[in-house]
Order: structure tokens, then sequence, then C-alpha cells
């Protein structure tokens, strides 16, 4: 670890003007500190914004407010979370161990890098570590990466549960910066990689997350899936957010998000137009499969995540829309 | 005086002492003594001494695979903040030592043969420096101009017979297939697998003068002197180990690591105390790894359902002129009948981390792919599979022919049955179904082979009527503390609270240390010899034979008279060392431990996951020193069984020969959400052959086979049958029949 200072900012503007001047935030640390023992990220000045006081869970119009320093495990165990927007909580309780959750926040959950075995590294080429070094998992040992959203530079996913269900629930990230302040909604929060695959999302220098805002509850059957090799402990392979209502026997509204599938958390919004007015059954759900997966690109090692995105997807609808 | 038994262990102790003792702490669930200090966090674990002026070392590892050192840029580092040295010194490591090797591995890190090799030490006053300092470091090598392949697989990698495995050959194997009523020829193939204790490596060590102390990680101290010593070139004499305390080491840790000889010379040449603590990524890169094998088995049989052919054929790997080579064919020796046999392990030389012990070396891989291939047998003549396995059970070892020490395999298959409930099963697949998962059951033998090795150990009875048990055997989380006071106590006839255990110093008479299962029966069986002469000793002064002294509860006696033995002892200690050695039985008897394993799984019709639901294990080796260690050692065999079977490889990138998943977020073990109610039933047992404790090793026998047991399980939920460890569920994926359909059996036809 390369020595650095530490400075534990004691409110919103505090941390700010510590960002301003090149600081980087750690919030739980539990992503940045990993980084910092292998030398991925050698930030010189560290700002704590633990005591920022940005860890409060608020009612907001008809939806929620919560702080980017809500620890994971507090939102999840949220009593208005769990009943109006349970997806989100059933996501967050599937993603790392309970210790890393008391720890994990939500803002530091959003910025969390991919899990690439080359980027963590060093003696790989990666272009998201180390621009223009080439990426050493596109022939690799690629079974955890995307088959969306990949580029030449690089095939890494966004490994995360939360963005996922944020994603499905139409969530908005609020922002302070140097230009002042400002919303991003989920979907554009995080970038594909292009020919920048160092950027994960569209963060500027010196911005702070401060919150991320759900919108009302829909009332519609919400069901987090997530695929992995072990029971718990383990990101994902793919997982699957659904919120969806039927009216009758017909899907009446769907939204659906993908984690693990691309290199970002994944929407299509013609994945749901095909289903949505439509009674389900196998046949569609295996139209919607075609409509996701067009574009869907396998690496070698990753690309049974084709077909298990199809049956993932499959699963899903079966357990959304039966009786 | 001591009792005239022979150290050689020639001849079947029928007298069966520990059955006519009257403490009646033998076999007894007993808790751990240690236990309350482990979980306390106050049990001192290698890297937690705190010594005067003592300072970090962190390992530099390799980051190409094959080659030479040609430059240590080292100035930068020494003056980077804190840095005290750099060390590439031609002692260290290049290769960890196998078990039982006593002497120096390969050393000389300026030539590298795996990728994460370690080439160099850096020492700092902190471990934060010191891995600063590290990282830091630019070495140049120089590529070798000729590298041996990182595949086992791949056509130019040299493939030799197995230097430490003779090929079992009898009959004609091909003719037997052809005559065969019902045959199975099948190829399965088992990854890589790290031996991931908790406790990574890790050595303080310490020179007072000549006199080197290391207070290590280690699992074979015994061994590991020499290693040490030799490596060093001192002599063994001057070197002493403490581990009081290990963290896990399944077979990572029978032979010294490179932090151990890394840090005695950083030691040596600041003058202070060292501290190495490898990282978990360099545990994982450096130590030794389980080979992945790929397995041929060939079984004939007639239409009774016999064998009359066996063939298991193993291609592993390690590094050239290693000579270990996972044993896959170890239990298969003499598991089943089938007189034309052919078992042979051979071994390609690749470029890896150094192949050695880990998890039971041989049975682990070899069982649960010789245990799929049965249930493949069983189904293909229709009959079951349990029943298969109890008509194929031979009276000697085929082609050996050497006789069977005890065998509970039967009772094991049945008991467990029994508790299982295994008459529910439908032995058609894709019979079950709960909402979206399909239900199997899946059965397979266990079998280990026992060994009894070299051990030592003294016994103190003090005059105060209290006893001291002193050895270096090793407590890895095994329970040595708690079944060698047992036995001392059971032996004099002391309540446990009366009997303190002190292990893990090489000062200390030699125990066989911990490996191969060997640990409690060897070193137990010192202990109880150690005893015999104290009881031997006590019988003289209370004036009988020492047949005819009963000792309980601190009183010895006979006949009508008695006397505590504080009285008999009259202020004097009695002290005897006891030790014993394998002999003739090891050869008169093919001796092994035994069970079954019985798996409920659980696979998601849609995605192909697999969780296990269920498992019972029944167990027999030979006497229970204590139900509940024993208990816990078999559950955490089967919870490394559902690892094998689902979830652990090694990923090597065959490019540049790393691996890939270098710790436990990628390599997956188990977590408590994989690991269901599991059920263990200990079966009483004796077996004078194997010691004169009449018990056999029971430490790695939970994992024997228990893969087999969830892959069987696996193909009778959903008719998939998975050839390739593990059973992840890309592999299961494209072979599932349609979720949807009504009867998805007919559509799988
Ligand atoms: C072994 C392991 C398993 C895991 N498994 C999962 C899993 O299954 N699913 C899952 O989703 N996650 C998983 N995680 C990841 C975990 O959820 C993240 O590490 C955690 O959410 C990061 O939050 P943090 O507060 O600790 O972030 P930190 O480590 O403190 O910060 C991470 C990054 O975010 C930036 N940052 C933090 N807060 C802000 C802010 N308010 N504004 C701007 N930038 C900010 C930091 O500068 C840093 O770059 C796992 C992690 C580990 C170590
Ligand atoms: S996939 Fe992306 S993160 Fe991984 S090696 Fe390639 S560039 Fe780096």
């Amino acid at each position: 670890m390369k020595p650095f200072t530490l400075n534990h900012a004691q409110s919103a503007n505090e941390a700010l003007a510590s960002l301003a001047g090149g600081a980087t935030a750690i919030a739980g640390g539990t992503n940045l500190v990993d980084l910092m023992k292998l030398q991925i990220a050698t930030p010189d000045e560290l700002v704590s914004i633990r005591r920022t006081g940005l860890d409060a869970i608020t009612p907001e119009n008809d939806g929620l407010r919560i702080g980017a320093l809500v620890t994971n495990a507090d939102c999840a165990a949220d009593l208005r979370v769990r009943k109006s927007w349970p997806l989100l909580a059933k996501a967050i309780l599937a993603g790392a161990s309970p210790q890393l959750r008391n720890r994990a926040t939500t803002g530091g959950n959003l910025c969390q890098r991919t899990r690439c075995g080359y980027f963590y590294d060093t003696t790989q080429a990666c272009n998201k570590r180390e621009p223009g070094s080439g990426c050493a998992a596109r022939e690799g040992f690629n079974r955890i990466h995307a088959v969306l959203g990949t580029s030449d530079a690089c095939i890494a996913t966004y490994p995360g549960d939360m963005a996922v269900a944020l994603l499905a629930l139409d969530a908005v990230v609020h922002v302070e910066g140097p230009q002042g302040a400002r919303t991003i909604s989920v979907g554009e929060f995080h970038r594909q990689p292009g020919d920048d695959p160092g950027r994960d999302n569209v963060l500027e220098r010196g911005e702070l997350i401060t919150a991320v805002t759900l919108p009302a509850p829909t009332g519609g059957r919400q069901i987090y899936r997530k695929v992995r090799d072990r029971a718990s402990y383990a990101f994902a392979l793919i997982s699957v957010a659904i919120d969806l209502s039927m009216e009758g026997d017909r899907i009446a509204r769907c939204a659906l998000a993908f984690g693990s599938l691309g290199t970002v958390p994944w929407r299509d919004p013609a994945v749901e137009a095909v289903l949505v007015g439509e009674r389900p059954s196998p046949a569609l759900f295996d139209k919607a499969a075609d409509v996701l997966l067009r574009d869907a690109r396998g690496f070698g090692k990753n690309d049974f995540k084709i077909a298990l995105a199809r049956r993932a997807l499959a699963a899903t609808l079966h357990e959304a829309t039966k009786g | 005086m001591r009792l005239p038994l022979a150290d050689l262990y020639n001849k079947p102790d029928e007298r069966n002492l520990l059955d006519h003792t009257r403490q009646g702490i033998i076999g007894k669930p007993l808790d751990r003594p240690e236990g309350p200090l482990k979980v306390s966090g106050s049990a001192t674990y290698a890297a937690e001494w705190k010594l005067p002026g003592c300072v970090d070392g962190v390992l530099v590892l390799a980051s190409i695979a094959q080659g030479k050192v040609t430059k240590i840029h080292d100035k930068a580092a020494l003056a980077m903040p804190g840095v005290l040295a750099v060390l590439a010194d031609k002692a260290m490591l290049r290769r960890p030592a196998q078990g039982t090797a006593g002497k120096a591995p390969a050393q000389d890190v300026a030539k590298v043969e795996y990728f994460g090799q370690p080439v160099a030490l850096v020492v700092a006053e902190t471990f934060e420096q010191a891995r600063d300092a590290a990282l830091a470091l630019k070495v140049e090598y120089k590529a070798a101009k000729s590298p041996i392949p990182f595949d086992p697989e791949s056509p130019d990698a040299k493939v030799e017979k197995a230097p430490d495995r003779k090929a079992v050959k009898g009959g004609d194997l091909d003719k037997a297939m052809k005559n065969a009523a019902f045959s199975v020829d099948v190829e399965y193939d088992t990854p890589g697998h790290a031996s991931a204790a908790m406790e990574p490596h890790a050595t303080i060590a310490e020179w007072q003068d000549d006199k080197l102390i290391l207070r290590g990680s280690y699992q074979m101290l015994a061994y590991n002197v020499k290693e040490i010593a030799d490596c060093l070139s001192i002599s063994p004499k001057k070197v002493r180990i403490l581990s009081p305390y290990v963290g896990g080491g399944f077979g990572s840790k029978l032979g010294i690591t490179h932090e151990a000889v890394a840090a005695a010379i950083a030691a040596k040449e600041l003058g202070r105390p060292v501290r190495v603590v490898m990282t978990r990524q360099q545990v994982f890169q450096a130590v030794m790894r389980r080979s992945e094998t790929r397995q041929r088995v060939r079984l004939a049989c007639d239409a009774g359902g016999k064998l009359i052919g066996l063939g298991h054929e193993a291609l592993v790997s390690n590094l050239p002129k290693e000579q270990f080579a996972e044993p896959v064919t170890q239990a298969t020796e003499f598991l089943y009948g089938g007189d034309n046999r052919l078992l042979k392990v051979d071994v390609a030389r690749i470029s890896r981390m150094t192949a050695g012990s880990v998890r039971a070396p041989g049975e682990a891989v070899g069982m649960q792919v010789l245990e799929a291939a049965m249930d493949e047998l069983a189904e293909k003549i229709g009959i079951d599979p349990i029943e298969l396995r109890k008509r194929n059970l031979p009276g000697k070892v085929p082609v050996q022919g050497t006789a069977y020490s005890s065998r509970m395999l039967v009772e094991a298959l049945e008991q467990g049955a029994q508790a299982f409930g295994w008459d529910q099963r439908n032995a058609q697949p894709c019979q079950s179904r709960e909402g979206d998962w399909w239900i199997g059951m899946g059965v397979a033998s266990a079998a280990r082979v026992n060994m009894l090795i070299p051990a030592e150990a003294r016994v103190t009875l003090k005059a105060d009527g209290t006893a001291l048990v002193e050895t270096d055997q090793t407590d890895i989380g095994t329970g040595s503390y708690a079944i060698l006071g047992q036995i001392a106590g059971e032996m004099l006839g002391l309540p446990i609270a009366r009997v303190t255990v002190v292990l893990g110093d090489t000062s200390l008479p030699a125990g066989a240390g911990s490996g191969g299962s060997f640990g409690a029966i060897s070193t137990g069986s010192a202990v109880m010899r150690a005893c015999e002469a104290i009881r031997a000793k006590l019988a003289d002064k209370l004036g009988c034979d020492a047949e005819a002294l009963d000792l309980k509860d601190g009183v010895a006696s006979s006949g009508d008279t008695s006397s505590p033995l504080e009285h008999l002892l009259d202020g004097g200690d009695i002290a005897e060392i006891g030790s014993i050695k394998p002999g003739k039985t090891a050869l008169d008897y093919a001796q092994a431990s035994y069970g079954a394993f019985f798996a409920e799984v659980a696979v998601h019709a849609f995605t192909g996951e697999t969780r296990v639901r269920r498992m019972t294990g029944a167990f027999g080796f030979g006497r229970v020193l204590n139900a509940k260690t024993a208990r816990s050692q078999c559950l955490g065999g089967m919870v490394w069984g559902i690892g094998s079977a689902l979830t652990e490889e090694l990923a090597f990138d065959l490019r540049d020969g790393h691996l890939v998943n270098h710790d436990l977020a990628e390599y997956h073990v188990p977590v408590h959400a994989d690991v269901p109610a599991i059920e263990v039933i200990l079966l009483e047992e004796r077996d004078a052959a194997a010691s004169p404790l009449q018990a056999k090793g029971v430490g790695e026998l939970g994992i024997c086979g228990a893969a087999g047991a969830i892959a069987n399980a696996i193909h009778n939920a959903c008719g998939v049958r998975v050839r390739s460890f593990p059973i992840t569920l890309d592999k299961v994926l494209p072979h599932l029949p349609d979720p949807f359909a009504p009867d998805p059996f007919a559509t799988a036809a």
C-alpha cells in the first residue's frame, strides 16, 4: 500500500472541498482498500465521507431518498424499502456477506469496480487499469465476463446487484460537484467501455454522490433472481430484476434489468415492449430473450451466459406471471 | 523399566486394552480443551507472536513462468521508508517441500519454474512498508529458451509413469470388456484444487546465537526441522519449531514452504526476528496445489452384476522431477473386485506451482470418479447402486491377494441407506420436481487407506496424580489435544481435567505430525504405549500384575488392595516415552477406513444450478476416539466433497500459466448456504491390525467419494451425467430437459 493521508469530512461541503483538491472519497472502503493494497488505486489523499451525515433514508414525494452513506445492511432492513421496493432489499441481500453489507454504502456500491481477474492482477494487461495495455480477458479466462455492451477494449461487467434493482425501479442518482448539483438516472450512470474503459461511470472529477431516490412504488410483483456458482457470497453469473404487473391474464407493465450480463446494468426497452400487453407463455418468453440477446456475443468461456440468460429470463417471467 | 513392547507394529494387538480400562472417557464426545482459547482469539497463531524488534518481510513473486532472474533493481526499494533489506538468497525456496521429505526441496530463486514463484523477499520495519516496497521492486527476467507446457493435455507435455506408484496389472482387461454382459468405459476429469486453509502460511524466525527458533504454521514438525536445517546447511539440533496452534493445513503445511526459509535467512542477515506471512494470493500461487486429473474408468461385469474387469487410468501433472503424483488409484486397488485389472497413474511434466498433498490425496478425486462410474454401471445393469457395490466386495485384495483387516462398508451402506431414506429414491431420473427444482438422490462408497507412521510421546504421571502428555504432534484444528488427553486419561484412570497435553514444540518427543489421517492413531498409539509402561510401574508398586491393575479416578486397585495414585507415587513422578513404528501389519493386511455417502440435491430446471439439500454419511474407522471430533472430521470432509462436486476449481490461463482465481472470492469453497443438514453416523468397529488403539484414520475419510454421491444425485434428479468436475451450471444447462415440458423425461429421451 502506498502511503496516503486520510481526513474525515464532517459535512458534504467539506468532502466536496477535499474532492476539489484532488482527494479520493472513501466510504465503506470494502472495494477501495482492496484496490489500494494491490496498488491498482494509488490515491495520495483520502477523504472519508462516513461522517458527512448523508446516511438517512427519508420519504420524498411518494418515493424514498436514500443517502449515499446509508449502508447496504441498513437499506435492506428498512421497513419502507422492504414493503414497497422489496426488489431493492432482495438484490442487496443477494450480494456480498453480512459483514461487507454492514460496511458497504449506497454510493460506494454504485461505484464498485469490476471483478475481472485480470483487472486485479497487475502482471496482466488491462485497458481499464492501464489504458492502452490491452485486454488479457478477451482471450483468457472470461467466464464471468459480459456478452452485451462489450468493446474491443474491454469486456468486463459491472458486477453489483443493488444497481440492477435500482435500474428496474427507475431510481435516480443525485450528485453534487464543482459545477453544482445534478441528477442522473441509474440507467445513465454506468458507462459502456467503448474505447475508454478506464471510466466506469459518468461521475466527473470532484463529484460526490449524495443520494439515490426511488420514485413512487409500482405495486408490481418484484423478483430478484441471482444465478451464481454457490448459494451465497458469490458475484452473479447473471441476475434478473423484475417489477411486473398483470391485468387479467396479460402483462400490463414490466420493468426488467439484468446484472453481469452486460458491461453495465442492462435494461432494454425493446424487451419490455415485446412483453407488455401479451399473455405470458414459453413462446413469448423466448421471443423476449431473442430481442434481449440479439447482439449478444460470447468470448469463449462466457458463451454459456447467452443460453443462461434465456433460461433465467424465462424462469423469472414464469414466476412473476404465474397465478 | 520399559515394557518389552516392540516399537515395530508387527502383530495385531488383540488385547484391546482400551475396552478393559475403566475410566470411561475414551470415545466420549469431549470438548476440545483449546476450543475456548480459539473462539476467544487468545490462542496464539504463528504470525501473532510479539517478539521485540521483530520486522516484516514480504515475498515478491515472479511475473513470468519460466526463465531466469537477471537483475533485481533493489536500489529504489532500499531507499523507500523503513526498508531494511532485499534478499534473493540462493538458499531460498523455489518449491515447497513435499510431505515427509525431511530434506530441502528445490532451492535457488534465480531460476523461475512457474508463474508466481517467489523470487525475492523485501524486509522493512512494518508490514505496510515491506508490501509497498515489494510491489515497487523491479525484477528483470530472461525467458526460458525451451519452456515446457502449461497444459497437461498439450502434445508437448512430457508424460512419465508416476515415480512413486506402481501400476497394477492382472489378467486381460480388454478381453474382459469384450466379454462383459455390461460395461462402462468413461472418461472423467477433475480440476486442480487449493488446500485453502484459513490461516495463511506464516513464520517468525529468530536466531539465538547459532540456534534458530521458528514460530510457524506447519503440520509435521519432526520432518520440518530437518527440511529447514538442510536448507540452511545447519544441524537439525540447532532448529526448534513452535507450532502450538495451526489454522488448518489440508496438506499444504506438511512440508516447509517459502516463507519459513526466507524468514530464517532474513533474520540471520539482520540480526533481528523476522516475520513473513504469505498473502492469500501468494499462498494460492506458490504453495501446493492438488493436480488436476483425467481419469479413464473401465468397468466390466457379468450378467449377475459381478465385476470381471476394472480399469482406472489417470493422467495427473507436476513440475519436472517431483516424486509426488496424485495417487488417484489408491483406493481402487482394494475396494472392488474384478481380476482383470489395469490401474495406473501417469504424470505430465508442466509448469504450474508444485503439485502435492491436498486433502486426502488420491482418494478425494479418485473415489469420486470411481463412484460416479459405478453409478453408471448400476444404471446400465438396472440394479440398485448399493446392491452393485455389495456384490463386488472381494474376499482378498485382487491381484495382490492381501487379506483385509476390518471393513464395515456393507454396514455403512445399509445403515446409511436406512437413516437417509434411500428407499424413497426413484431409480428413474426426472421423476421428482418441487417447483422449479428437480430433486434426486445419489450414493457412493467411502474409502481411504490407513497409515501408521513413526511416532513418540512422553507421558508423565506426576506425584500429585495428574498427567502430562508431551509430543511435537500438531493440532491443525482436528482435535489432537482432545484425543491424546483422552487416551492418557483412559489408560491412567484419570478424569480429563487431570490431564494436560502440550503439543507443537520440537524440543518434545517427535510425534507423527498431522497428515494422511495418521496423526491420531500414530501419536495416540505412542501415548498409549507410554501409559502402558507407566501402568507396569504402578502395578509393581501396588504389587500386582499389570493385567490385574485397575485404574479409575486417580485410584489404583487390584483385588482387595487399593491406593490413591498420590500415595502410590510417594512424591516421585513417573515419566515414560512411548513409541510406535509401522511394522508387518502394514504389509499383512489391507487397511482402510470405509463408509458410505448419501446425498439429496436439487437442480434448477431452468438454470442448472445445483444445491445440496441434505447428506448422510456412515463411517467405520475402527475405534472412535472422540465422537465429537470424529464427527467434525467427517462433516468437514463432506463439506469439501460439496466443494469438489460443485464449486472448487483452480483456473489457469494457458497463455502464460498464471492462476486466474487466486483468492477466496473467486476460488469458491462452499459457504454456509451451500452446506445443508449433514447427518454423520459413526459405526463402532475395532481394528487390531491398524493400531494398538484398534483405531484407524478418520481425518480425510469424509471427502473420499462424497462428490461422487452428489454427481450421482444430479443425474438422478435431472438425467444429466456430467463427467467433468466441478459440476457447474454451464455444464448441466445444455443437457437439461425443457423446463416447461409436462413430461420432460419423455422429451429428454
Ligand atoms: C468478497 C466480496 C464480495 C462481494 N460480493 C458482492 C456481491 O455479491 N454483490 C455486490 O453487489 N457487491 C459485492 N461486493 C462489493 C461490495 O458491495 C462493494 O465493495 C461495496 O458496495 C462498496 O461500497 P463501499 O462503501 O465500501 O465503497 P468504497 O470501497 O468506500 O468505495 C468504492 C468506490 O466508490 C467511490 N465512492 C464511494 N462513495 C462515493 C460517493 N458517495 N460519491 C462518489 N464516489 C464514491 C470511492 O471513491 C471508490 O472509488 C463484494 C465485495 C467483496 C470484497
Ligand atoms: S475485460 Fe476490461 S477489466 Fe478485464 S482485462 Fe479486459 S480491459 Fe481489463
